[in-house]
Protein backbone atom coordinates (compact mmCIF):
# COMPACT_ATOMS: atom_id res chain seq x y z
CA UNK A 1 0.00 0.00 0.00
CA UNK A 2 2.86 2.35 0.96
CA UNK A 3 4.59 1.70 -2.28
CA UNK A 4 1.52 2.14 -4.53
CA UNK A 5 0.63 5.23 -2.49
CA UNK A 6 3.77 6.97 -3.05
CA UNK A 7 2.98 7.10 -6.94
CA UNK A 8 -0.18 8.81 -6.35
CA UNK A 9 -0.31 12.72 -6.47
CA UNK A 10 -3.26 13.10 -4.15
CA UNK A 11 -5.71 15.74 -5.42
CA UNK A 12 -7.72 17.60 -2.61
CA UNK A 13 -10.48 19.83 -2.08
CA UNK A 14 -8.34 22.86 -1.92
CA UNK A 15 -4.56 21.70 -2.74
CA UNK A 16 -2.89 18.97 -3.92
CA UNK A 17 -0.12 16.50 -2.24
CA UNK A 18 2.34 14.35 -2.88
CA UNK A 19 3.56 16.07 -6.32
CA UNK A 20 7.07 15.97 -6.35
CA UNK A 21 8.36 12.18 -6.22
CA UNK A 22 11.56 11.29 -3.79
CA UNK A 23 12.33 8.45 -6.46
CA UNK A 24 16.15 8.38 -5.48
CA UNK A 25 17.92 5.43 -4.21
CA UNK A 26 18.39 5.59 -0.38
CA UNK A 27 15.33 7.74 0.31
CA UNK A 28 13.24 4.59 2.05
CA UNK A 29 14.59 1.93 3.11
CA UNK A 30 15.01 -1.63 1.41
CA UNK A 31 14.62 0.58 -1.92
CA UNK A 32 16.49 -0.41 -5.06
CA UNK A 33 19.84 1.45 -5.12
CA UNK A 34 21.30 2.10 -8.43
CA UNK A 35 19.29 2.93 -11.25
CA UNK A 36 19.39 -0.21 -13.21
CA UNK A 37 18.22 -0.94 -16.71
CA UNK A 38 16.94 -3.94 -16.32
CA UNK A 39 14.07 -2.60 -14.25
CA UNK A 40 13.60 0.06 -15.93
CA UNK A 41 12.89 -2.20 -19.37
CA UNK A 42 10.32 -4.14 -17.35
CA UNK A 43 8.62 -1.60 -15.80
CA UNK A 44 8.35 0.33 -18.71
CA UNK A 45 5.65 0.55 -21.33
CA UNK A 46 4.60 2.45 -24.16
CA UNK A 47 0.70 1.77 -25.29
CA UNK A 48 -0.58 3.43 -28.94
CA UNK A 49 -4.34 3.77 -28.13
CA UNK A 50 -5.06 5.99 -31.44
CA UNK A 51 -3.49 7.46 -34.75
CA UNK A 52 -4.82 9.47 -36.98
CA UNK A 53 -3.15 11.07 -40.38
CA UNK A 54 -2.82 14.39 -38.11
CA UNK A 55 -3.03 13.05 -34.62
CA UNK A 56 -1.70 10.29 -32.06
CA UNK A 57 -2.14 9.41 -28.59
CA UNK A 58 -0.17 7.46 -26.74
CA UNK A 59 0.62 6.19 -23.09
CA UNK A 60 4.09 6.08 -21.54
CA UNK A 61 4.13 4.08 -18.14
CA UNK A 62 7.18 4.18 -15.78
CA UNK A 63 9.39 6.87 -16.85
CA UNK A 64 9.31 9.86 -14.72
CA UNK A 65 7.61 13.39 -15.50
CA UNK A 66 11.14 15.22 -16.61
CA UNK A 67 11.56 13.01 -19.73
CA UNK A 68 7.79 13.29 -20.20
CA UNK A 69 8.26 16.86 -20.33
CA UNK A 70 11.78 16.70 -22.00
CA UNK A 71 9.88 14.78 -25.03
CA UNK A 72 7.15 17.16 -25.07
CA UNK A 73 9.59 20.19 -25.08
CA UNK A 74 11.35 18.65 -28.08
CA UNK A 75 8.18 17.80 -29.79
CA UNK A 76 6.89 21.39 -29.73
CA UNK A 77 10.43 23.13 -30.00
CA UNK A 78 13.41 21.18 -31.66
CA UNK A 79 12.12 19.25 -34.57
CA UNK A 80 13.08 20.55 -37.52
CA UNK A 81 10.77 21.65 -40.67
CA UNK A 82 10.55 23.85 -43.71
CA UNK A 83 8.50 26.98 -43.18
CA UNK A 84 8.93 30.18 -45.87
CA UNK A 85 11.87 32.41 -44.12
CA UNK A 86 12.40 34.59 -47.15
CA UNK A 87 9.68 36.64 -48.89
CA UNK A 88 10.92 38.65 -52.00
CA UNK A 89 8.46 41.10 -52.69
CA UNK A 90 8.81 42.22 -56.08
CA UNK A 91 5.21 43.59 -56.13
CA UNK A 92 2.42 44.28 -54.10
CA UNK A 93 -0.58 46.92 -54.68
CA UNK A 94 -2.41 45.01 -52.27
CA UNK A 95 -3.95 46.83 -48.86
CA UNK A 96 -2.27 44.71 -46.67
CA UNK A 97 1.20 45.91 -45.74
CA UNK A 98 4.50 43.67 -47.15
CA UNK A 99 5.73 42.63 -43.50
CA UNK A 100 2.16 41.29 -42.60
CA UNK A 101 1.91 39.78 -45.89
CA UNK A 102 5.82 38.06 -45.06
CA UNK A 103 4.30 37.47 -41.50
CA UNK A 104 1.36 35.39 -42.64
CA UNK A 105 3.12 33.34 -45.79
CA UNK A 106 5.82 32.32 -43.24
CA UNK A 107 3.18 30.66 -40.89
CA UNK A 108 1.79 28.64 -43.80
CA UNK A 109 3.12 24.72 -43.16
CA UNK A 110 4.92 23.12 -45.91
CA UNK A 111 4.25 19.57 -47.02
CA UNK A 112 8.14 19.05 -47.29
CA UNK A 113 9.87 16.24 -45.41
CA UNK A 114 12.66 18.18 -43.66
CA UNK A 115 15.36 15.29 -43.45
CA UNK A 116 15.59 16.02 -47.16
CA UNK A 117 17.30 19.00 -47.07
CA UNK A 118 20.38 20.42 -45.21
CA UNK A 119 20.81 23.60 -42.96
CA UNK A 120 21.10 27.04 -44.81
CA UNK A 121 23.53 29.08 -42.53
CA UNK A 122 23.63 32.95 -42.35
CA UNK A 123 24.63 34.08 -45.69
CA UNK A 124 25.25 31.31 -47.48
CA UNK A 125 23.99 30.82 -51.11
CA UNK A 126 20.87 29.04 -51.31
CA UNK A 127 20.59 25.79 -53.41
CA UNK A 128 18.43 22.77 -54.59
CA UNK A 129 20.12 20.88 -51.40
CA UNK A 130 19.11 23.82 -48.38
CA UNK A 131 15.72 26.11 -50.13
CA UNK A 132 12.45 24.99 -51.53
CA UNK A 133 10.96 28.24 -53.81
CA UNK A 134 7.93 29.10 -54.54
CA UNK A 135 6.25 32.16 -56.87
CA UNK A 136 2.65 33.75 -56.05
CA UNK A 137 1.30 36.06 -58.10
CA UNK A 138 -2.05 36.91 -58.44
CA UNK A 139 -3.99 39.77 -59.56
CA UNK A 140 -7.90 40.51 -59.04
CA UNK A 141 -9.86 41.67 -61.93
CA UNK A 142 -13.45 42.39 -62.74
CA UNK A 143 -15.57 39.86 -63.70
CA UNK A 144 -16.87 40.36 -67.31
CA UNK A 145 -19.88 37.69 -66.77
CA UNK A 146 -21.48 38.41 -63.15
CA UNK A 147 -24.57 40.44 -63.49
CA UNK A 148 -24.61 43.59 -62.78
CA UNK A 149 -26.12 44.62 -58.90
CA UNK A 150 -23.89 41.11 -57.82
CA UNK A 151 -22.34 42.07 -54.07
CA UNK A 152 -20.39 38.88 -53.65
CA UNK A 153 -16.96 39.70 -54.46
CA UNK A 154 -16.51 35.95 -54.79
CA UNK A 155 -18.65 36.80 -58.05
CA UNK A 156 -18.16 39.89 -58.97
CA UNK A 157 -14.41 39.63 -59.31
CA UNK A 158 -12.09 36.98 -60.36
CA UNK A 159 -9.15 36.07 -57.52
CA UNK A 160 -10.89 38.65 -54.68
CA UNK A 161 -8.94 36.23 -52.30
CA UNK A 162 -5.79 34.64 -52.20
CA UNK A 163 -5.48 30.95 -50.91
CA UNK A 164 -2.42 28.90 -50.43
CA UNK A 165 -2.94 26.91 -52.95
CA UNK A 166 -2.27 29.62 -55.39
CA UNK A 167 1.53 29.06 -54.20
CA UNK A 168 3.19 27.30 -56.93
CA UNK A 169 6.05 25.59 -56.45
CA UNK A 170 9.03 26.27 -58.93
CA UNK A 171 11.54 23.02 -58.34
CA UNK A 172 14.91 23.60 -59.10
CA UNK A 173 18.19 21.56 -59.54
CA UNK A 174 17.52 18.38 -58.90
CA UNK A 175 14.47 18.72 -56.93
CA UNK A 176 12.16 17.95 -59.44
CA UNK A 177 13.54 14.31 -59.87
CA UNK A 178 13.77 13.91 -55.63
CA UNK A 179 9.94 14.96 -55.29
CA UNK A 180 8.53 13.31 -58.00
CA UNK A 181 6.01 11.34 -56.04
CA UNK A 182 5.26 13.45 -53.78
CA UNK A 183 5.21 16.88 -54.94
CA UNK A 184 5.92 20.35 -52.62
CA UNK A 185 3.28 21.92 -51.92
CA UNK A 186 1.46 23.85 -48.67
CA UNK A 187 -0.04 21.51 -46.22
CA UNK A 188 -3.81 22.72 -46.67
CA UNK A 189 -5.05 24.69 -49.56
CA UNK A 190 -7.65 26.86 -48.19
CA UNK A 191 -5.91 28.76 -46.03
CA UNK A 192 -6.68 32.60 -46.70
CA UNK A 193 -3.87 34.71 -46.91
CA UNK A 194 -5.64 38.07 -48.08
CA UNK A 195 -7.91 39.62 -50.29
CA UNK A 196 -7.53 41.66 -53.36
CA UNK A 197 -9.61 44.29 -55.40
CA UNK A 198 -9.59 44.68 -58.85
CA UNK A 199 -6.37 46.59 -60.03
CA UNK A 200 -4.13 45.35 -57.02
CA UNK A 201 -1.44 42.78 -57.40
CA UNK A 202 0.62 40.61 -55.80
CA UNK A 203 4.41 39.51 -56.82
CA UNK A 204 6.50 37.61 -54.84
CA UNK A 205 9.34 34.75 -54.65
CA UNK A 206 9.28 32.78 -51.47
CA UNK A 207 12.08 30.88 -49.96
CA UNK A 208 11.70 28.42 -47.73
CA UNK A 209 14.32 26.95 -45.36
CA UNK A 210 14.59 24.63 -42.83
CA UNK A 211 14.37 25.85 -39.05
CA UNK A 212 13.06 24.84 -35.55
CA UNK A 213 11.01 25.99 -33.27
CA UNK A 214 13.26 27.67 -30.54
CA UNK A 215 13.83 30.04 -33.56
CA UNK A 216 10.48 30.86 -34.67
CA UNK A 217 7.06 28.93 -33.70
CA UNK A 218 6.28 29.08 -37.61
CA UNK A 219 8.62 26.16 -37.50
CA UNK A 220 7.09 23.78 -34.96
CA UNK A 221 5.35 20.63 -36.64
CA UNK A 222 3.01 20.19 -34.01
CA UNK A 223 -0.50 22.30 -33.26
CA UNK A 224 -0.18 21.33 -30.26
CA UNK A 225 1.63 18.91 -28.02
CA UNK A 226 0.66 18.04 -24.19
CA UNK A 227 0.31 15.07 -21.78
CA UNK A 228 -2.09 14.45 -18.16
CA UNK A 229 -1.55 12.04 -15.58
CA UNK A 230 -3.78 9.41 -15.56
CA UNK A 231 -6.63 9.62 -13.21
CA UNK A 232 -7.44 7.48 -10.49
CA UNK A 233 -10.72 7.01 -7.91
CA UNK A 234 -10.52 5.14 -5.27
CA UNK A 235 -13.56 4.60 -3.20
CA UNK A 236 -12.67 3.67 0.31
CA UNK A 237 -16.25 2.72 1.41
CA UNK A 238 -19.41 1.46 -0.81
CA UNK A 239 -22.05 4.09 -2.31
CA UNK A 240 -24.90 2.50 -2.01
CA UNK A 241 -28.64 3.62 -3.28
CA UNK A 242 -29.37 7.24 -4.60
CA UNK A 243 -25.78 8.60 -3.41
CA UNK A 244 -24.36 6.11 -6.25
CA UNK A 245 -26.63 7.97 -8.51
CA UNK A 246 -25.15 11.63 -7.31
CA UNK A 247 -21.97 9.96 -7.34
CA UNK A 248 -22.41 8.90 -11.40
CA UNK A 249 -23.44 11.97 -12.08
CA UNK A 250 -20.09 13.89 -10.39
CA UNK A 251 -18.39 12.08 -13.49
CA UNK A 252 -18.13 12.75 -16.96
CA UNK A 253 -20.67 10.07 -18.53
CA UNK A 254 -18.57 6.31 -18.31
CA UNK A 255 -16.23 6.69 -15.79
CA UNK A 256 -18.51 5.78 -13.03
CA UNK A 257 -21.58 2.69 -13.44
CA UNK A 258 -24.05 1.26 -11.24
CA UNK A 259 -23.58 -2.58 -10.72
CA UNK A 260 -26.31 -4.29 -8.49
CA UNK A 261 -24.55 -6.44 -6.08
CA UNK A 262 -26.72 -8.75 -3.36
CA UNK A 263 -29.91 -6.67 -4.01
CA UNK A 264 -27.76 -3.74 -3.48
CA UNK A 265 -26.88 -0.32 -6.26
CA UNK A 266 -23.26 0.06 -5.72
CA UNK A 267 -21.50 2.56 -7.56
CA UNK A 268 -18.24 1.36 -9.34
CA UNK A 269 -15.25 3.13 -11.31
CA UNK A 270 -15.55 1.54 -14.80
CA UNK A 271 -13.32 4.11 -16.81
CA UNK A 272 -11.11 6.71 -14.81
CA UNK A 273 -9.43 7.63 -18.25
CA UNK A 274 -12.69 9.74 -19.03
CA UNK A 275 -12.35 11.75 -16.00
CA UNK A 276 -11.69 14.77 -16.36
CA UNK A 277 -10.82 15.65 -12.67
CA UNK A 278 -13.27 18.24 -11.80
CA UNK A 279 -13.28 17.55 -7.99
CA UNK A 280 -16.96 17.94 -8.60
CA UNK A 281 -17.43 14.62 -5.76
CA UNK A 282 -15.47 16.54 -3.26
CA UNK A 283 -18.06 19.14 -2.85
CA UNK A 284 -20.64 16.58 -1.73
CA UNK A 285 -20.83 16.44 2.33
CA UNK A 286 -21.74 12.74 1.56
CA UNK A 287 -19.02 11.45 0.27
CA UNK A 288 -16.51 13.00 2.93
CA UNK A 289 -13.76 10.15 3.91
CA UNK A 290 -15.23 7.69 0.75
CA UNK A 291 -13.57 8.33 -2.24
CA UNK A 292 -10.21 9.73 -2.66
CA UNK A 293 -8.93 11.50 -5.70
CA UNK A 294 -5.44 10.82 -7.34
CA UNK A 295 -3.49 10.56 -10.02
CA UNK A 296 -0.95 8.08 -11.40
CA UNK A 297 2.18 9.83 -11.07
CA UNK A 298 4.50 7.59 -13.84
CA UNK A 299 1.47 7.64 -16.21
CA UNK A 300 1.71 10.00 -19.33
CA UNK A 301 -1.58 10.23 -21.39
CA UNK A 302 0.02 11.75 -24.97
CA UNK A 303 -1.57 13.81 -26.97
CA UNK A 304 0.39 14.53 -30.38
CA UNK A 305 -1.33 16.98 -33.30
CA UNK A 306 0.77 17.38 -36.10
CA UNK A 307 0.46 20.57 -38.23
CA UNK A 308 0.60 17.79 -41.55
CA UNK A 309 3.95 18.32 -42.48
CA UNK A 310 5.30 15.18 -40.80
CA UNK A 311 2.68 12.21 -39.47
CA UNK A 312 2.80 12.08 -36.04
CA UNK A 313 4.38 8.28 -35.96
CA UNK A 314 7.73 10.07 -37.35
CA UNK A 315 7.19 13.05 -35.24
CA UNK A 316 7.61 10.82 -32.12
CA UNK A 317 10.47 8.81 -32.94
CA UNK A 318 12.04 11.98 -34.40
CA UNK A 319 11.82 13.60 -30.79
CA UNK A 320 13.39 10.87 -29.31
CA UNK A 321 16.21 11.10 -31.90
CA UNK A 322 16.58 14.52 -31.24
CA UNK A 323 17.12 13.51 -27.64
CA UNK A 324 19.86 10.81 -28.13
CA UNK A 325 21.64 13.26 -30.18
CA UNK A 326 21.65 15.64 -27.26
CA UNK A 327 23.10 13.19 -25.12
CA UNK A 328 25.56 12.21 -27.87
CA UNK A 329 26.66 15.64 -28.14
CA UNK A 330 27.16 16.50 -24.52
CA UNK A 331 29.42 13.35 -24.01
CA UNK A 332 31.77 14.68 -26.31
CA UNK A 333 30.99 18.76 -25.32
CA UNK A 334 31.80 16.92 -21.87
CA UNK A 335 35.61 14.81 -22.66
CA UNK A 336 36.30 17.77 -24.14
CA UNK A 337 35.61 20.17 -21.11
CA UNK A 338 37.58 17.91 -19.11
CA UNK A 339 40.59 17.87 -21.60
CA UNK A 340 40.20 21.41 -21.48
CA UNK A 341 40.05 22.40 -17.67
CA UNK A 342 43.34 19.71 -17.91
CA UNK A 343 45.00 22.41 -20.13
CA UNK A 344 44.13 24.91 -18.30
CA UNK A 345 45.92 24.41 -15.04
CA UNK B 1 31.35 30.22 -45.80
CA UNK B 2 30.52 26.91 -47.52
CA UNK B 3 32.37 24.77 -45.16
CA UNK B 4 28.47 23.56 -44.65
CA UNK B 5 29.56 20.11 -46.33
CA UNK B 6 32.42 19.24 -43.23
CA UNK B 7 29.96 20.06 -40.32
CA UNK B 8 28.16 17.04 -39.10
CA UNK B 9 24.70 17.15 -40.06
CA UNK B 10 22.70 17.05 -37.11
CA UNK B 11 18.91 16.37 -36.79
CA UNK B 12 18.23 19.62 -34.58
CA UNK B 13 20.91 22.21 -34.85
CA UNK B 14 22.95 24.04 -37.02
CA UNK B 15 26.33 23.89 -35.42
CA UNK B 16 27.45 23.43 -31.06
CA UNK B 17 29.07 25.88 -29.32
CA UNK B 18 32.70 25.84 -28.91
CA UNK B 19 32.72 25.35 -24.62
CA UNK B 20 29.74 23.54 -24.91
CA UNK B 21 30.63 22.25 -21.46
CA UNK B 22 32.62 24.22 -19.20
CA UNK B 23 33.43 23.49 -15.81
CA UNK B 24 33.19 26.85 -14.12
CA UNK B 25 35.81 28.09 -11.34
CA UNK B 26 35.50 26.90 -7.51
CA UNK B 27 35.45 23.23 -8.17
CA UNK B 28 36.74 21.07 -5.51
CA UNK B 29 40.39 19.61 -6.02
CA UNK B 30 39.69 16.32 -6.35
CA UNK B 31 36.51 17.04 -8.70
CA UNK B 32 33.77 15.88 -6.26
CA UNK B 33 32.13 18.81 -6.18
CA UNK B 34 31.71 20.82 -9.74
CA UNK B 35 29.49 23.03 -11.30
CA UNK B 36 29.22 22.83 -15.03
CA UNK B 37 28.18 25.31 -17.43
CA UNK B 38 26.26 24.37 -20.49
CA UNK B 39 25.60 26.26 -23.81
CA UNK B 40 22.36 26.32 -25.78
CA UNK B 41 20.50 23.93 -23.36
CA UNK B 42 17.66 24.50 -20.93
CA UNK B 43 14.87 22.27 -18.87
CA UNK B 44 14.43 19.86 -21.41
CA UNK B 45 18.23 18.23 -21.12
CA UNK B 46 18.37 20.22 -17.99
CA UNK B 47 16.13 18.28 -15.66
CA UNK B 48 15.79 14.95 -18.16
CA UNK B 49 19.78 14.72 -16.52
CA UNK B 50 19.50 15.84 -13.14
CA UNK B 51 17.00 13.28 -13.08
CA UNK B 52 19.13 10.68 -14.44
CA UNK B 53 22.31 11.64 -12.46
CA UNK B 54 20.41 11.62 -8.96
CA UNK B 55 19.41 7.80 -9.91
CA UNK B 56 23.37 6.88 -8.78
CA UNK B 57 23.50 6.32 -4.98
CA UNK B 58 26.91 7.96 -5.48
CA UNK B 59 25.56 11.32 -5.73
CA UNK B 60 25.28 13.46 -2.49
CA UNK B 61 23.78 16.26 -4.73
CA UNK B 62 22.68 17.25 -8.37
CA UNK B 63 20.72 20.38 -8.99
CA UNK B 64 20.54 22.67 -12.16
CA UNK B 65 19.61 26.29 -12.90
CA UNK B 66 19.02 28.64 -15.59
CA UNK B 67 20.65 31.96 -14.42
CA UNK B 68 18.87 34.05 -16.74
CA UNK B 69 16.13 33.45 -19.34
CA UNK B 70 17.95 36.02 -21.33
CA UNK B 71 20.96 33.69 -21.68
CA UNK B 72 21.07 30.13 -23.23
CA UNK B 73 23.32 29.00 -20.22
CA UNK B 74 22.51 26.26 -17.77
CA UNK B 75 24.66 25.45 -14.67
CA UNK B 76 24.86 21.93 -13.20
CA UNK B 77 26.10 20.99 -9.87
CA UNK B 78 27.13 17.62 -8.88
CA UNK B 79 28.71 16.85 -5.42
CA UNK B 80 29.42 13.15 -5.15
CA UNK B 81 31.09 10.72 -2.16
CA UNK B 82 34.65 10.02 -2.20
CA UNK B 83 34.07 6.69 -3.97
CA UNK B 84 33.47 8.52 -7.40
CA UNK B 85 33.80 11.91 -8.49
CA UNK B 86 31.61 14.35 -10.18
CA UNK B 87 32.68 13.98 -14.23
CA UNK B 88 31.80 9.97 -14.14
CA UNK B 89 28.37 10.45 -12.39
CA UNK B 90 27.73 12.87 -15.02
CA UNK B 91 29.17 10.43 -17.58
CA UNK B 92 27.07 7.89 -16.40
CA UNK B 93 24.15 10.00 -16.19
CA UNK B 94 24.33 10.94 -19.61
CA UNK B 95 24.76 7.60 -20.62
CA UNK B 96 21.80 6.22 -18.39
CA UNK B 97 19.57 8.88 -19.93
CA UNK B 98 20.40 7.99 -23.61
CA UNK B 99 19.75 4.36 -23.00
CA UNK B 100 16.25 5.35 -21.33
CA UNK B 101 15.44 7.45 -24.93
CA UNK B 102 16.98 4.69 -27.05
CA UNK B 103 14.93 2.05 -25.27
CA UNK B 104 11.76 4.18 -25.66
CA UNK B 105 12.11 4.68 -29.19
CA UNK B 106 12.88 0.82 -29.49
CA UNK B 107 9.75 0.35 -27.79
CA UNK B 108 7.74 3.39 -29.47
CA UNK B 109 8.94 1.92 -33.03
CA UNK B 110 7.72 -2.45 -32.21
CA UNK B 111 4.26 -1.22 -30.88
CA UNK B 112 3.70 0.69 -34.46
CA UNK B 113 5.09 -2.56 -35.90
CA UNK B 114 2.84 -4.44 -34.07
CA UNK B 115 -0.47 -2.03 -35.01
CA UNK B 116 -2.63 -2.71 -31.90
CA UNK B 117 -4.11 0.80 -32.27
CA UNK B 118 -7.20 2.21 -33.87
CA UNK B 119 -5.98 3.60 -36.93
CA UNK B 120 -8.49 6.53 -38.33
CA UNK B 121 -7.70 7.50 -41.94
Amino acid sequence: MALEDRNRVVILEDRVENVSGAEFPLSFDGQETAFNMESFRDSFDIKIIRVTPTDIEFDLIGVDASIANALRRVLIAEIPTMAIEKVYMINNTGIVQDEVLAHRLGLIPIKADPSEFLWKHDGSVPTDQNTIVFRLDVTCEVNRAAETGETDPKIKYINSAVYSSQLVWDPKGDQGVRFESNPIKPVHDEILITKLRPGQTISCELHCEKGVGKDHAKFSPVATASYRLLPEIQILEDITGDDAELFRSCFPPGVVDIVEERGVRKAKVVNPRKDTVSREVLRHKQFEGKVRLTRVRNHFIFNVESTGAIPPETLISQALDVLVEKCEISKTALAAAVKNGEEDE
Amino acid sequence: MDTSEDLPNYIALQTVPERKFDILPGASADLTSVTFCVKEEDHTLGNSLRWAIMQNPQVDFCGYSIPHPSEAKMNIRIQTTEKSNAIDAMDKGINDLKSVCQLMKAKFQQRCQEGDYARID
